[in-house]
């Protein structure tokens, strides 16, 4: 559990953060207790759960109030704070890989209803086989369905969008549930010092929830999701495309207010960029990828390439204008997909669509590439990032691909 | 836009017809079908509560006929939830109301949460997570199961809870085959009953007996803890007969022994009603024949088929350790160890 360093914890009373070492669940469990939770529903699946272990240990110790649910099922979990966000509970829920899956119809209707509802899913392969490592179908299987998407790529990130996350999905701007990525054991279970902000400043941040007059509550006898048929489907679900447009702008105030009491964040709420500036083609994934990238970056960079890296932090919304405005910049992108879309146009992974499909309209577009790494939680090696690295500087040089070359599955035995 | 209530109010058990509460919190706007008793269900049940209630319907007739955009029926809080979560919606509904409280973020009162739920919604996919709740005896709700004794919405098919033999549109019948379906109805209150020694109420009801239903469902409010009512439900549609016979089929139901009618409150049995006097002896079972010849799902059956429906009753009045609610029963050898007289109730002589 997290070994709190305090470093001159007391020594000035405007202090907003102490140090502690903590792994990603631990991180969002100081969240969980940050953001005073009402209501939470757990079932046992790695490595998400993780987070439910040390918000138990929290609530037994006495450092937060909140209604912990041992559920039967995720079904069940995720049903469970969906109706308890309905009567104006703040809540929190999560799993991984295939208890996401069982998991699907209460995801669905949460997102359809916009409630709020704050989940982290530890990424994990889908069975079958079975594996633990990260892998991002599970997350990625809800893209369409009205959840906002952060994914983290450091604890302290996972913290910091998990506090973001109850503050946007709750702006009834956008009233919209988030599910929070976060890689399975690089991330859920790798200790890092983390900046922990103290209650004083949490509250200067996020406001208490208020559902306003959608709360379900005697006083405010209303009737919530009748059949509605096709005589008012279409409108319903146009709001809630309404509802994910806004929510761009307000994830970029959010984040502006985060950074001004945090210092934290970056310059850009979506993209956290790595030696881009003189960069000719660049890396783009999301999540813990990052780091074996950057680290094959500082080594090519020293051998004299101009390469750097792009990294998503917000799946959905996706960020199409700051993508476009960002990746114009350059010759080549190689996206680097830790999932996989069979039978997709060009078998490229889900990341490396997006990309493309945001980029089309562009008179002048880059090159881009697709690279499948990383299954499973198997690890990016530097032999990999090479691999990666040298394709996509090929391409940028050449200015196309080959047709039937798109897509590249790096570190596979054949 | 609050609902006239006295907050806190206490529901005292209801004396006669004329001690039944005159507003109405279910009221015009739905499209169940005429006669359909899972509509009165839905009325008597909301009666019985009061307005400071919260209620979730899972998907089935009574969300997709009951609840139409604009022209709700029901006049207190309402919410749907998914097929199978009927449990976790009174669960969570409960938690995020008794939390909230706790913190000084809604105002202390009691709100009843109530979640409804079909035989299909509630005997087959949700009843994990029916079972689950009822253990969280921390939690108030109601959980109701109105069967109708089919997946009445999505066109009549067969659910665990239908009866032996019924025709529905996923066991018709055929040239090769009379009866498709040949399982016997699971006992679902005796097995909650026996499976969660820490719920306080769980009952079986019919709405032809209004005023019974109406105090169960206001002592399984009263009691604390999660709590289950299941109603038997004659559905027109799904069972084939005129409309105006609907009451009538409860009641047959009841008096064939076949739906007995009790509660289980504080781990204590209570038969109530018609069932009751069974029991006791003071009214003799009518044969399920006049139960089953009223109904067109039944149309096909012969005779051997009459008789087994009516075997498999019997054995539940004659064989079972408590009639129509524990089926097993003990070894003569070890008679001894049970806690109670094991005489037949029928061969109960009634008391002085
Ligand atoms: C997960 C899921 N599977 C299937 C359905 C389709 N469906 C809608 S209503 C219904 C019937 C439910 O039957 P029951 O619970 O007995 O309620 P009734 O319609 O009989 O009132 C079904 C199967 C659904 N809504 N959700
Ligand atoms: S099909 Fe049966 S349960 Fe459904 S509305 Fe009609 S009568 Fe009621
Ligand atoms: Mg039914």
């Amino acid at each position: 559990m997290a070994t709190i360093i305090e470093k001159g914890q007391d020594a000035v009373s405007s202090q907003i953060e102490v140090e502690a070492l903590v792994t990603g669940c631990e991180a969002i469990a100081e969240a969980i207790r940050l953001a005073d939770v009402d209501v939470m529903a757990a079932y046992p699946i790695r490595p998400y759960d993780g987070v439910m272990q040390a918000a138990a240990k929290l609530i037994a110790d006495g450092k937060m109030d909140v209604e912990y649910i041992v559920a039967d099922g995720e079904h069940s979990q995720f049903e469970i704070v969906k109706h308890a966000c309905a009567v104006g509970a703040r809540v929190f829920v999560g799993s991984s890989g295939v208890g996401w899956f069982y998991a699907m119809e209460a995801i669905a209707v949460t997102g359809g209803l916009r409630l709020p509802v704050v989940a982290i899913c530890g990424n994990r392969a889908l069975d079958d086989p079975g594996a633990f490592g990260t892998e991002h179908n599970d997350s990625l299987a809800v893209r369409d369905l009205g959840w906002l998407m952060p994914w983290a790529e450091t604890a302290q990130e996972s913290l910091d969008l998990a506090l973001m996350a109850w503050r946007v999905g709750e702006d009834k701007r956008v009233s919209l549930p988030v599910a929070i990525g976060l890689d399975g054991a690089f991330l859920t279970h790798s200790q890092t010092i983390v900046k922990i902000p103290t209650q004083d400043a949490v509250n200067k941040f996020l406001p208490k929830y208020d559902l306003g007059n959608r709360l379900l509550h005697p006083d405010n006898p209303i009737t919530i999701a009748p059949q509605v048929d096709q005589d008012w489907l279409m409108e319903i679900r146009r709001q809630n495309d309404a509802a994910m447009r806004r929510a761009q702008d307000v994830i970029r105030e959010a984040h502006a207010d985060f950074k001004r009491l945090f210092g934290r964040g970056g310059d850009n709420p979506f993209l956290d960029e790595y030696m881009t500036d003189d960069a000719e083609y660049v890396f783009f994934g999301q999540g813990t990828l990052a780091l074996p990238m950057k680290v094959a970056i500082r080594r090519l960079r020293a051998q004299g390439h101009k390469v750097g890296l792009v990294r998503l932090k917000w799946f959905r919304p996706f960020p199409t204008a700051d993508i476009v405005k960002s990746l114009l910049r350059f010759k080549a992108i190689g996206v680097i997909d830790r999932d996989y879309s069979f039978g997709s146009p060009n078998y490229g992974g889900v990341l490396y669509h997006e990309v493309r499909s945001a980029l089309y309209s562009q008179p002048k577009r880059p090159v881009v590439l697709s690279f499948i790494a990383g299954l499973g939680g198997r690890e990016i090696d530097q032999n990999m990032a090479t691999q990666i690295f040298e394709k996509t500087k090929q391409a940028a040089e050449k200015g196309s691909l080959d047709q039937g070359d798109t897509c590249t599955w790096i570190g596979v035995r054949e | 836009m609050a609902v006239a209530a006295t907050p806190n109010a206490t529901l005292p058990q209801i004396k006669g017809v004329k001690d039944v509460p005159y507003d109405e919190l279910f009221v015009s706007g739905h499209r169940t079908c005429q006669g359909c008793e899972s509509a009165l269900v839905m009325r008597h049940m909301i009666k019985a509560a009061g307005p400071r209630t919260i209620v979730l319907g899972s998907t089935g007739c009574m969300y997709v006929a009951n609840t139409t955009y604009y022209t709700t029926p029901w006049v207190v809080p309402w919410m749907h939830t998914q097929l199978g979560a009927a449990g976790s919606a009174a669960l969570g509904t409960s938690a995020g109301l008794k939390v909230l409280m706790r913190k000084g973020k809604l105002p202390n009162e009691k709100i009843n949460v109530i979640a409804f739920c079909g035989d299909g919604g509630g005997a087959d996919m949700g009843l994990g997570a029916i079972s689950a709740t009822l253990t969280h005896k921390e939690y108030n709700s109601l959980i109701l199961l109105y069967d109708n004794e089919s997946y009445a919405n999505t066109d009549i098919q067969l659910s665990s809870m239908t009866p032996y033999g019924a025709i529905t549109t996923f066991s018709p019948t055929g040239k090769a085959k009379r009866l498709m379906h040949t399982r016997w109805k699971k006992n679902v209150p005796g097995m909650l009953a026996a499976g969660h020694p820490e719920s306080r109420y769980i009952a079986a009801a019919c709405a032809g007996y209004a005023v019974d239903l109406m105090n169960k469902i206001r002592r399984a409010l009263e009691v604390g803890g999660p709590t289950f009512i299941h109603t038997i439900d004659p559905c027109p549609k799904g069972w084939d007969y005129h409309p105006q016979y609907s009451q009538e089929l409860g009641h047959l139901a009841v008096e064939t022994g076949i739906w007995p009618l009790y509660e289980v409150f504080d781990n204590k049995l209570n038969l109530t009603g018609p069932t009751r006097q069974i029991a006791e002896g003071r009214k003799k079972r009518k044969p399920v024949v006049e139960y089953l010849k009223r109904q067109g799902r039944f149309a096909h059956f012969t005779d051997e088929d009459v008789d087994h429906f009516q075997g498999e009753v019997d054995k539940m009045w004659e064989k079972w350790l408590i009639p129509g609610v524990i089926p097993f029963t003990i070894a003569e050898k070890d008679r001894a160890l049970l806690r109670v007289d094991t005489t037949p109730l029928h061969e109960v002589k009634k008391p002085a």
